[in-house]
């Protein structure tokens, strides 16, 4: 099983490095882009089936190492 | 790959083209190979002999170059060039291109440059303790040079910084001969001890090969022959064979290894760069007159399906080739399981003067190691002789401009404005041991425990090299003597990276030649031995080739640093004073190039014997501690001289102006041999440049908080600084385009 | 007075971090493994700068789970002495002992210089050796300094007094145009409640030679000293 999870920065916490591409894309005329937040893409593969344990363990991963919750929301999709 | 399919790979002409070998050298393919090759083998044939690894364009000429002193311990031939700095200790360093990755990604390209380069030090045993780069983009209005700059600057940061190596120095240049081609070379001086310094020669028959750091996936295969090709248009779909680089693990690698080195297990080691496994192991194999099997079944592999072709020609960083003694495998193992890396033995040391690779148990390819490795083609490549310059009529110049708008100009132009954007993205302060930083003539770094210091530099004037080859080469590295000695250290030896286009143009050759005739005469007049080095060719896109670029990275010891120089001036009563005598060379100077609008002329001649003298004359100045501000004059002449020492310690200055010649000349002309020295004591160093029959005048005094030319015109420190320091950084935050 | 270096895989002013304690203990620290789980007896424990796990996934994330975090974390506990500087602060909020994070520098850029801090506290067991409102010159070499902690924190830890140090020009102004990385109010750094565990992003540990051209660090480190002895 494929666990994938998006980490992106709290909505109210600066992000420099989306601000930054955002500047950069309406340099190239991309007038129509109202904001842009960057993230991360974290790509797993589990063992097992049971898709309601690995959403528990990966929930687990995501609190304990793979965003910090001071400045991070993630999220988790099973496929 | 099916384990038969690498003999049944019909081996076509095309194929053989596709190599980058030509039809003659096929030739002496097969007749080396006694029978047509394998695919395994073509490949092996065609990393070997490419430009990058066979140096056959160049080696003719390389040859020619003094590389011996008292103090060098090893020159040319191994993976850096060591040199004795006294006290059991040895200073161990090598500058390296990574020109053709850094255009086709300039991160990726300038961090695996910075990573290579490293490896080669560490590889002998010693600790990295200073990085430089020699930088060369296209024009600033270039669409391409913001990103290259951007990347290049990242890249070299993102793998020294985190290395923890600080980047103490180097130079940039901008010119539109490089718009297609831009230059990345990357040096790195390490310090170990005399005693234990490791070599690539292997030794003893049925000793292991084993393969330490990451694993191998198929990071740009045929890199070694991508960068002895010309760019075309469509380069950038070559993007596939850039390796990329990973400097923790390389961190964790350079930990191991010195970890390893540390007991006595170790026979021999090799770091593998450019062409990967093959070259490395051909090396050791051909230095050591052994013979090697190897299981490249057994190497480390990344990803699925890798083929023995793929294994010997991966350029994946961070990877080590070492000779074993035997009996050694789990001691040394357990020290890179420490440190969470990948150890291997794959392979054995045989009788049989043979490579024999081995795939599940089948011979993938057996191929004679001396042939490839020493006997490869060198080329006596026809050459013509750069004509002559006129040299420049200061009367032929306009005028118009006067000398403070001059310097105004200078000091903000491309060539001369400050690059502190670029440095302080480079942590030059890591390990405590910085104590000259970027922005004077050499970085300084003190050797740990000692007060010693080690100086280093990188120099090259690429338009006087286009100008006049040997005059350019001997200035290459005139300068970087002058570099060194203006800090206070005594110039021991260099590396070289010699840049330039397609060799098989005979002009093109004809600067090489010339470059390394000059080059070849400085290093002999000065006692400053070349003990290591790199060539790349073919630098040019659709026939357009670089400015020939030597550039030399040279090194020297400061032996109190309680007695060393930098070029700001520290007090306003100072006597400003020039050593070194002035013609008023103008003659590609930047001063002809940016307010005339001229890029010509004779460059100016370096007298070598003046050179020395004066070269001696300031570092004894420095030593006795009668010197404490130096700064050698370099591009720009001499008013943009004592302006950046200005700058530097924040004191105005009055320069005076001559009684007699062109003002222009003296002020902006680039002669050589020069340096300006703030002192307190005029008539005491007046005195011993007598003595030592150097020229030496009072050219000005420090003071206030303004530049002033003969109590005349005169622009303050604050103006000339917003000038100096602006340029850069808004250059840089320019819109993208 | 015996003070210990955690060296995690990716540190790298480890030495830098032995020199300075070295100089102001007397005593060589000693060297403690990521993957020990005791501590010697210690009065200092600094946590050095460098790329731990080379900065992969966030800055300090993963040193921060380290068997050795357990160990001192129990000690900051029981009151010990510590020091995160750079990736050691990094480290320290990301393993829970001081609140907030550390963000990319809004220039987006690495940054080595000297920047000028103003001491905000003096009464703390890193500062004693400081005046109130002094300007001090250190170092700093980051990519992530950007201080972020939300409002409530923010003015707990003013309220607290626990912002220790704040970037500012060299006659102490703290302004935009001296923040030099984006932090929320020029942090530069801060104290955990108890006091005993400051988190910084500047080098002091680089300005305590004269051939640095500094030696404003070495009170930082006095100070340590004074309060544990």
């Amino acid at each position: 099983m494929k666990a994938r999870v998006h980490v992106t920065l709290k909505n109210g916490v600066l992000d420099p490095q989306g601000k930054a591409v955002h500047h950069a894309l309406q340099g190239l005329g991309f007038d129509g882009v109202n904001d842009v937040r960057q993230g991360k893409f974290i790509e797993l593969e589990l063992d097992g089936t049971d898709a309601a344990k690995a959403k528990a363990e990966v929930t687990e991963m995501c609190e304990k190492l793979l965003a910090n919750t001071v400045i991070e929301d993630y999220t988790i999709e099973l496929a | 790959m099916s384990t038969n399919e690498f003999n049944s790979t019909p081996i076509t002409p095309e194929l053989v083209k596709e190599h980058g070998l030509n039809e003659e050298e096929y030739k002496l393919v097969l007749e080396i190979m006694g029978r047509e090759p394998n695919i395994n083998e073509l490949g092996i044939f065609s990393v070997m002999w490419s430009e990058h690894c066979s140096y056959k364009s160049s080696k003719k000429w390389l040859k020619t170059l003094p590389t011996k002193a008292d103090w060098v311990i090893q020159g040319p031939g191994e993976n850096a060039g060591v040199i004795d700095i006294g006290d059991g200790q040895a200073a161990i360093f090598k500058m390296e291109s990574h020109n053709h990755p850094s255009f086709i990604e300039p991160y990726q390209g300038a961090a695996t440059g910075v990573g290579g380069i490293m490896r080669d030090v560490f590889t002998m045993g010693a600790r990295p303790i200073a990085n430089l780069n020699a930088l060369r983009f296209g024009e600033p209005e270039h669409p391409k040079t913001r990103h290259l700059l951007s990347g290049v600057v990242e890249g070299i940061g993102g793998y020294g910084n985190c290395m923890g190596v600080p980047t103490i120095g180097g130079e940039t240049n901008f010119h539109a001969s490089y718009n297609g081609n831009i230059l990345v070379n990357a040096m790195t001086v390490g310090l170990a001890d005399a005693d234990n310094i490791f070599y690539s020669a292997a030794a003893g028959i049925g000793n292991p090969v084993v393969y330490v750091g990451s694993k191998t996936g198929r990071d740009g295969i045929h890199g070694a022959t991508m960068a002895s090709a010309e760019f075309d248009d469509d380069s950038d779909e070559k993007r596939p064979t850039v390796q990329v680089g990973d400097p923790f693990t390389e961190k964790l690698l350079l930990e191991a290894c010195l970890e390893l080195m540390a007991t006595d297990m170790i026979v021999a080691i090799q770091d593998m760069g450019a062409a990967g496994l093959t070259s490395s192991s051909f090396e050791m194999a051909s230095k050591g007159g052994v013979g090697v099997e190897l299981w490249l079944d057994k190497v480390p592999m990344r990803e699925e399906g890798m083929t023995p072709y793929e294994l010997m020609l991966s350029e994946s960083q961070e990877r080590m080739l070492m000779v074993l003694k035997p009996g050694c495998e789990d001691a040394a193992k357990a020290i890179f399981d420490k440190w969470e890396l990948d150890f291997a033995v794959i392979g054995t040391l045989t009788d049989t003067k043979r490579m024999v690779l081995k795939w599940h148990g089948e011979t993938a390819g057996d191929l004679p190691i001396d042939p490839l490795a020493e006997a490869s083609p060198e080329y006596d490549r026809p050459w013509e002789v750069t004509p002559k310059q006129d040299r420049i009529d200061p009367a032929s110049l306009s005028g118009k401009t006067s000398h403070v708008d001059a310097l105004k100009t200078l000091i903000a132009s491309p060539d001369l404005a400050s690059r502190r954007w670029i440095w302080e993205q480079y942590d030059h302060l890591v390990m405590g041991n910085t104590i000259v930083r970027p922005g004077g003539d050499s970085g300084v770094v003190r050797v740990q425990g000692t007060n010693k210091g080690i100086a280093a530099t990188t120099d090259c004037t690429p338009r006087y090299v286009m100008a006049d080859p040997v005059e350019g080469g001997k200035q290459a590295v005139a300068e970087a003597y002058r570099n060194l000695v203006a800090t206070g250290a005594k110039p021991l030896a260099i590396t070289d990276n010699m840049n330039f286009g397609n060799p098989e143009r005979p002009r093109i050759m004809g600067q090489f030649v010339g470059a390394c005739q000059g080059i070849g005469e400085a290093c002999i007049a000065l006692d400053f031995p070349v003990v290591s080095g790199n060539v790349s060719l073919y630098n040019e896109t659709n026939g357009v080739g670089i400015m020939p670029t030597p550039a030399i990275g040279g090194v020297g010891l400061i032996s109190d640093l309680d007695h060393h120089a930098t070029i700001g001036i520290k007090r306003g009563d100072s006597a400003l004073i020039m050593i070194g005598a002035a013609t008023g060379e103008l003659g590609q100077s930047l001063y002809l190039k940016t307010i005339e609008g001229r890029e010509e002329g004779a460059p100016p001649p370096v007298d070598l014997n003046a050179e020395k003298r004066a070269g001696t004359l300031v570092r004894e100045l420095i030593e006795l501690g009668l010197v404490r501000t130096c700064h050698d004059i370099a591009d720009g002449g001499l008013l943009v001289t004592v302006a950046e020492m200005c700058l530097a310690g924040n004191i105005g200055a009055e320069l005076y102006l001559p009684d007699a010649g062109s003002e222009i000349a003296w002020l902006f002309g680039e002669d050589q041999g020069r340096y300006v020295i703030a002192t307190r004591d005029p008539d005491k160093v007046l005195n011993a440049a007598s003595s030592s029959n150097v020229a030496a005048v009072i050219v000005g005094q420090a003071g206030g908080d303004a530049i002033s030319i003969d109590g005349g015109a005169k622009v303050s420190l604050s103006e000339l600084r917003e000038l100096n320091e602006g340029w850069m950084p808004s250059f840089m935050a320019e819109a993208i385009q | 007075m015996k003070s210990a270096v955690i060296l995690f895989p990716g540190i790298n002013r480890e030495n830098d971090a032995i020199a300075a304690l070295e100089q102001a203990t007397g005593t060589k620290p000693t060297v403690v493994w990521h993957g020990e789980t005791d501590l010697p007896k210690v009065d200092i424990i600094m946590v050095p700068g460098g790329f731990s796990y080379g900065d992969y996934l966030r800055c300090g994330a993963m040193a921060a789970k380290s068997p050795i975090m357990r160990a001192v974390a129990d000690r900051a506990a029981q009151g010990a002495t510590i020091l995160g500087v750079c990736n050691g602060f990094q480290i320290l909020t990301e393993a829970g002992l001081l609140p907030g994070a550390l963000m990319r520098n809004a220039s987006l850029k690495f940054i080595c210089k000297n920047t000028h801090l103003r001491i905000e506290n003096t009464s703390t067991r890193f500062t004693n050796q400081y005046g109130k409102g002094d300007v001090v010159d250190y170092p700093v070499a980051h990519h992530d300094g950007n201080y972020f902690a939300d409002e409530d924190t923010l003015n707990r830890l003013e309220g607290e007094g626990r912002v220790v140090l704040r970037y500012c020009d060299v006659n102490g102004n703290v302004d935009p145009a001296t923040n030099l990385n984006g932090s929320q109010r020029n942090i530069a750094g801060i104290i955990n409640e108890a006091g005993n565990v400051l988190g910084m992003m500047p080098h002091p540990e680089n300005a305590i030679d004269p051939l640095h051209g500094g030696i404003d660090g070495r009170g930082l480190f006095k100070s340590m000293v004074e309060a544990v002895s």
